[in-house]
């Protein structure tokens, strides 16, 4: 394994729920990962972050090691969970918090 | 052909969508880094189809994700997809 992906997967170990962004959480630099940071914060998830605009390698290492063309990337439990797209219709369908409370990563609502 | 048209062409030759609608959405993202002059960058794609029956989300956006990765490398900088089955 290159280095790159040997250090994309130890984030991905490292963090529960891991995400491949544009900017900071803070600071997103681009409106899908804006998107996706402000659903992870409203069900209210813990998450590693990592910014690929840092790292032209990161940025194109993610690419590959995911099979995924584009920029957000999120994983839960070292499982892909899909872009921007796949994580807001999980969050506006009610799938998201189920998904995260079964994995024990959030208190499910009573 | 215009990026649009090609989107267009390559999906109804890969998924023979029911439904399929694409929207240049570069307006929005006008002036920001990486974003060309005359738009044709950011796409929002639905597709109708019976090809992704029993397929996960992840799965169908796969599907799509291949047939454009040509495009995906090249001039679309962002696509927003809406994936479903005719049932």
């Amino acid at each position: 394994m290159s280095d790159i992906k040997s250090h994309i997967q130890s984030q991905i170990d490292a963090n529960p729920v891991m995400l491949f962004m544009k900017g900071t959480p803070q600071f997103p630099q681009c409106g899908f990962s804006a998107a996706v940071v402000q659903i992870l914060d409203y069900v209210g998830v813990d998450y590693g972050s990592e910014n690929v605009l840092a790292s032209d390698e990161l940025r194109q290492g993610i690419k590959e090691f995911s099979d995924w063309p584009t920029i957000p990337q999120l994983y839960v439990k070292g499982e892909f969970v899909g872009g921007c797209d796949i994580v807001r219709e999980m969050f506006e369908n009610g799938e998201l918090k189920p998904f995260l409370a079964e994995k024990g990563l959030i208190q499910q609502d009573a | 052909m215009s990026v649009a048209e090609t989107l267009k062409t390559k999906l109804e030759a890969g998924l023979s969508p029911t439904e399929l609608e694409i929207e240049d959405q570069s307006y929005l993202h006008k002036g920001h880094a990486g974003a060309p002059e005359g738009g044709e960058s950011h796409f929002r794609v639905r597709i109708v189809a019976a090809a992704f029956e029993g397929k996960t989300r992840l799965q169908r956006h796969k599907m799509v994700n291949e047939i454009l990765a040509e495009e995906l490398a090249g001039p679309v900088h962002a696509l927003t997809m809406v994936t479903d089955t005719p049932s």
